[in-house]
């Protein structure tokens, strides 16, 4: 699968804080309302001006802070096609696999606000069109690709009706 | 094969050794969620059919990030988790009671211990030798239904701790030290094990507080090997039966060491706003505090409340700084109050509150305004951590937080220690 979209870019350590803030918590029980504040921290007109399928790519230790799996969440029910970052904090990057949501392990240095890109997947490549560059990303762990393919966690329970990974 | 520690308790609950890297399905022995992660996985239960508790007695549901609630949101978030515990019998820690990992290190976590949390700060348990981890809402319900999860054996990073703190240095200081050396991804994926004599020689509560902000560096849990201290301290709670000596083998393979010297440490704080972003005190000497916040699961026990006492007894809070001190949970809070700290905080002029997270993860009571200065006891200095992307949180002992409430700046400790 191929997707298409659109580079928001963001710095380096971009925090469950920055993501999902804390002044929100009411929300967390409405995620669709939670979701217009997504990384409005980081940058405010994130949220409201992103299309459907554009890509979050930030720096080193994307997702580091809490647990809260609201974060990829509520990145994805924004629309947002996959994240692509230098490296990804643990529990974020768990999350995100359980929630169906693609997170890519790239070099993110290179890729500009609004440049415009092209994710395959299976590929494991990121194809720049702004700039006529391609990127690889190491492939998912078995594991995760195999959550990630069922469509999550919940989705492999309900296909399987327990854990079938080993 | 010679293990760590985090591969032996790995190996011992499946029945097999385990090498890093390798993925595994294990049984779990606790589970846990809090007020703010449980509603949701709560939800993906029903989803799936599964509304149920595999072993409701170490299943715990936490009320403690909006305790007592600010909100109906929440309240009737909150009326989710006693609905759940009601059909399912497992336990549920109410407002009143503080906060999870407290209470988890208190009554529910032992030695050998899978533990899994929907609270990153699970790792706290560490300290008591058990394997215990923070996790989504999902993986975590799925635990609770099932009594299982999956896991990468990870690596483990060995934290040597030789010498002893000099005054006014603390485990606080150390692991602030330690995450601005390796930084706040120096061990992503990896379990820390802390050992050496200076380990050996730690309190419990200086263990927590070490193992606590174990994910402040990337790594899954900090681990302790388990002993006399750790006896005591589960005897102390009356679970003497739960305890088990564990350590790692002679000869364990470790990704890589590093060693701390406690006696060449100095007060040490993180400035805003990463964890890693560390100096010692004497670099941030002067620094304007407008509030002052002494709790949490790091430094909220009653030796941190101990600390600070003898530096705030006789004294006052600047005019011009707020103090708030919060016991980690209702035991603390019940033996600082026939300690009489809690009165000497009040006669500081510090507002005691019950115990609870509110503050640390910016829900409320302490929510910070626009460009102000918070000194904290917490984990976390992240942007907008306590409620304000404006503000600005610099993190450090319970006894740099006392004297700094004193003076209003940021201040050295040892000024005030005798």
């Amino acid at each position: 699968m191929i997707l298409k979209g659109r580079a928001w870019k963001f710095g380096d350590s971009i925090s469950t804080d920055h993501i999902a803030p804390g002044r929100y918590f009411h929300l967390r029980t409405n995620l669709p309302e939670l979701a217009k504040h997504v990384l409005e921290d980081a940058n405010a007109d994130f949220a409201s001006q992103m299309q459907p399928g554009d890509f979050v790519v930030a720096g080193r230790n994307f997702g580091l802070g809490s647990s809260r799996e609201h974060a990829p969440r509520i990145i994805k029910l924004a629309g947002a096609g996959a994240v692509m970052a230098q490296s990804f904090a643990r529990i974020f990057f768990r999350n995100s696999i359980n929630v169906g949501l693609p997170v890519l392990e790239i070099d993110t240095s290179g890729i500009q606000q609004g440049d415009e890109l092209e994710v395959d997947l299976e590929a494991g490549t990121v194809r720049n069109v702004t700039r006529d560059e391609t990127l690889t990303f190491a492939p998912l762990p078995p594991v995760m690709v195999k959550i990630l393919s069922d469509g999550g966690l919940v989705d492999h329970f309900k296909k399987y009706g327990d854990f079938n990974l080993e | 094969m010679a293990s760590t520690l985090a591969e032996k308790i790995i190996a011992a609950h499946v029945g097999r050794e385990v090498k890093p890297g390798e993925i595994v399905v294990t049984g779990v022995d606790v589970t846990a969620l809090q007020d703010g992660t449980g509603p949701l996985a709560l939800q993906q239960l029903e989803e799936l059919g599964m509304v149920r508790a595999h072993n409701p007695a170490k299943t715990i549901l936490f009320i403690d990030h909006a305790a007592p609630s600010p909100r109906k949101e929440l309240s009737n978030a909150h009326m989710s988790l006693r609905a759940f515990a009601a059909k399912t019998g497992a336990v549920l820690s109410e407002i009143s009671e503080g906060v999870c990992h407290q209470r988890l290190v208190e009554n529910f976590a032992s030695p050998g211990d899978i533990l899994i949390g929907a609270d990153s700060h699970t790792c706290t348990s560490g300290a008591l030798a058990a394997f215990s981890t923070g996790m989504g809402s999902t993986d975590v319900g799925i635990g609770i239904a099932t009594g299982k999860t999956w896991l990468k054996v990870p690596e483990t990073l060995r934290v040597e701790i030789t010498g002893e703190f000099g005054k006014g240095v603390y485990a606080k200081d150390l692991i602030l030290h330690l995450i601005g050396e390796i930084g706040a991804d120096g061990a992503t994926y990896m379990a820390l094990e802390f050992t050496g004599p200076g380990a050996k020689a730690m309190t419990m509560s200086e263990r927590f507080t070490l193992a606590n902000m174990a994910v402040e560096a990337g790594a899954k849990t900090g681990l302790f090997a388990s002993d006399e201290k750790t006896r005591a301290w589960l005897e102390e709670h009356g679970r003497a039966e739960d305890y088990q000596e564990l350590a790692a083998d002679e000869g364990a393979e470790y990704s890589r060491t590093v060693t701390i010297d406690a006696s060449s440490l100095e007060p040490t704080v993180s400035a805003p706003h990463t964890v890693d972003n560390t100096r010692t005190v004497s670099e941030a000497v002067g620094t304007k505090v407008d509030q002052v916040f002494i709790g949490t699961c790091t430094n909220g026990r009653i030796e941190d409340l101990r600390i600070a006492a003898d530096i705030l007894r006789g004294q006052e809070r600047n005019p011009s700084t707020r103090l708030i001190v919060t016991p980690a949970s209702r035991t603390v809070y019940m033996q600082a109050a026939d300690e009489g700290l809690l009165k000497i905080f009040a006669e500081a002029g510090a507002l005691v509150t019950g115990p609870g997270c509110g503050a640390c993860v910016g829900v409320h009571g302490g929510i910070l305004g626009d460009a102000e200065v918070c000194l904290a006891t917490q984990n976390r200095n992240f942007q907008g951590r306590m409620g304000n992307a404006e503000a600005f949180i610099w993190l450090g002992s319970p006894a740099t937080a006392a004297a700094s409430a004193i003076t209003g700046v940021i201040t050295d400790p040892r000024e005030f220690i005798k």
